[in-house]
């Protein structure tokens, strides 16, 4: 009762990366309530898979084993979370800003009446008092996320409904091992208790899923693209820049909507959130909703022809000029000067 | 069935888009057709071109001026639509949002599906799309590209997500959930254009300085229904601010802070040198 959940993803006996960040965050903040932090985990051959869960904090592993409840398909995995939330009434339930967070989410708040807050960057645990009744609650979760096309950003909560629940995206939150020796509890679920036939109304009649080839969360350089890059032909530079140097090539929501280049290169509020040592701008402007992706690089080097780019205001490295100009130079005195 | 939603347009938020006090200047900012709501829109057409019989309706949920989203869709081939618009849903979060649209939707009789964009650019939260489908006891399929085929009450869906490609096949009743990646929408069509392009709702005629009132009660493809919260069965408490769970405590207009920063030109010299600077460092190199 009254503890902190975490719903983890699964695919080929491998837990998402985002479930495993979310185990971090819900381990501080669970301590911070002095509570228990719960994991769930629904899919099929589940055996040996709390030896992942449990090194990061984990004191109860729900397990929902059976091999219809891979690979995910709403109505199984609601109706469990549902009953399961109902029996266990956790205080804050967390999930991946996935589209399998993002499609079981709502169900579940609809379902519970409870509040959900989508993608957020930031979760704090806080008080807030009620103005016009003048209660006081304490241990709120501060679910903050970014507004409006990322140009404000808002704190909401959930005074009286619970689960109070989020869903976080991918890289927003660090990964970190608790005690790889940490002992946790397992809870195996009765499938049968929790799932109809009616839940099964969908089936799953082709599945095309890849590990993406594109991997922008972890170059150490990235060179990002923007809507001043003017088309695809204009991102190729971009391509020959990285090659060059040895990163990656990210893009703001801008370049991608125009399609300028792929989705999973997307870097900002609604895409990845990135931090490595070095990071390029060019042709970005800086709406807010991209410098929120990207703010924590070590280093920023903005390239744009607007001097008062609001993306200049946090870089490192400002060359005021056009970006066809530039980056044939940059590739020109980095061959010459790297031996 | 189609859900779709008018939202100011974040994409290309200009400086003058934020108040001096820190607020969202709507004003500034141009109401558009949310660009997923028309993916899902195309999705609807589609199958009313392939399957007689098929009629499209459209509910949007908003100010008056919302009605606008129920023509565009007209003059690109929906049948009708109704504008969902209260005082009483002011402040509504998803929930409350979802509450009341599905409270509408069941005003409609023999709905086998409810098409809708996966998000709204203006929240992107992804939720009112699954919560109606929550509400109204539906099974539901997000992300959807295409919906490949219509067959015996059968829906079958291709849906992308992060890594892949996904077909999924279930029975009617059913809520899609279109992604941008789908099919862009066809556009206007001069004739429905021009047989739509006076098309109201009741306060939209009340409001006007043109009379069109008389035109509109004389052709009844110009009416576009308005339904407010005395026209749909429903708990006022569930409604609006007070229905809503998630309340915003504060909002903070974005300001990073400043660094302090190098600036170059784009001369050879200017770049040369902080090419030198980077690999003497060890940024690169």
């Amino acid at each position: 009762m009254n503890n902190l959940f975490v719903y983890c993803e699964i695919e080929d006996g491998v837990i998402g990366d985002v479930s495993l960040e979310l185990l971090t965050k819900g381990r501080s903040l669970a301590n911070q309530l002095n509570c228990q932090l719960e994991a769930v985990v629904i899919g099929h051959n589940l055996k040996g898979i709390e030896k992942l869960i449990f090194p990061f904090g984990v004191d109860v592993l729900h397990l929902a084993d059976d091999k219809r409840l891979a690979p995910f398909t709403t109505m199984p995995h609601s109706s469990i979370l549902i009953k399961l939330f109902q029996e266990e009434k956790p205080q804050i339930a967390l999930m991946g800003a996935t589209s399998v967070g993002r499609d079981l989410g709502p169900r579940i708040s609809s379902a519970l009446h409870s509040g959900l807050t989508a993608d957020c960057t930031s979760l704090e645990i806080g008080t807030h008092e009620d103005k016009k009744t003048n209660k006081v609650y304490e241990n709120l979760l501060y679910q903050i996320r970014p507004a409006f096309g990322g140009n404000i950003v808002a704190t909401i909560i959930n005074p009286d409904c619970r689960p109070q629940m989020a869903t976080v995206r991918e890289g927003v939150m660090k990964k970190e091992i608790c005690d790889a020796n940490y002992e946790g509890r397992i809870n195996q679920l009765d499938v049968a208790n929790y799932v109809s036939d009616a839940d099964f109304a969908i089936a799953v009649i082709e599945r095309h899923m890849e590990k993406s080839k594109i991997n922008i969360k972890s170059s150490p350089i990235l060179i990002s693209g923007g809507y001043g890059m003017g088309s695809k032909d204009g991102f190729k530079m971009l391509f020959d820049l990285a090659t060059a140097i040895g990163g990656e090539v990210g893009a703001s929501r801008a370049a991608v909507d125009s399609g300028f280049c792929e989705h999973e290169r997307q870097i900002g509020q609604t895409g990845v959130t990135v931090r490595p040592k070095l990071y390029i701008a060019c042709g970005i402007s800086g709406q807010i909703q991209h410098i929120a992706g990207m703010q924590e690089s070590a280093m920023v080097i903005a390239i744009n022809n607007d001097p008062a780019a609001p993306i200049n205001a946090i870089a490192d490295y400002v060359i005021t000029g056009d970006v066809e100009t530039i980056i044939p130079k940059i590739i020109k005195y980095y061959k010459q000067n790297s031996k | 069935m189609v859900l779709a939603k008018q939202v100011p347009d974040t994409r290309n938020v200009g400086k003058d888009a934020m108040t001096a006090e820190g607020t969202v200047n709507r004003a500034a900012l141009p109401a558009i057709f949310n660009p997923e709501d028309l993916n899902a829109l195309e999705q609807a057409l589609r199958l009313k071109d392939s399957i007689p019989g098929t009629t499209v309706t459209v509910i949007t949920m908003g100010p008056f001026r919302a009605a606008e989203v129920i023509r565009e869709s007209l003059y690109r081939g929906a049948d009708g639509g109704y504008v969902l618009s209260d005082r009483a849903f002011a402040g509504s979060d998803t929930l409350a949002t979802s509450y009341a649209l599905s409270c509408a939707i069941r005003n409609l009789k023999d709905i086998d599906l409810i098409i809708c964009g996966r998000q709204a650019i203006d929240g992107d939260t992804a939720q009112v799309g699954s919560q109606v489908a929550e509400k109204l006891g539906m099974n539901q399929i997000t992300y959807a590209e295409e919906i490949v085929s219509v067959k015996d009450g059968i829906i079958r869906v291709k849906r992308r997500v992060e890594k892949g490609v996904e077909v999924l096949e279930g029975p009617f009743p059913m809520l899609v959930t279109v992604n941008s990646s789908a099919a862009s929408c066809r556009p206007r069509n001069a004739k429905l254009l021009m047989k739509y392009k006076y098309a109201r709702i009741p306060n939209e005629l009340q409001a006007s300085n043109e009379d069109y009132t008389t035109l509109c009660n004389s052709r009844d493809f110009l009416q576009i229904g308005e339904w407010s919260v005395n026209d749909i069965v429903c708990d006022p408490a569930e409604l609006g601010l007070g229905g809503s769970p998630t309340k915003v405590k504060k909002i903070e207009n974005v300001v990073f802070q400043a660094k302090e920063s190098k600036t170059f030109t784009a001369s050879d010299n200017d770049i040369e040198c902080l090419i030198q600077e980077l690999i003497s460092n060890h940024t690169i190199g």
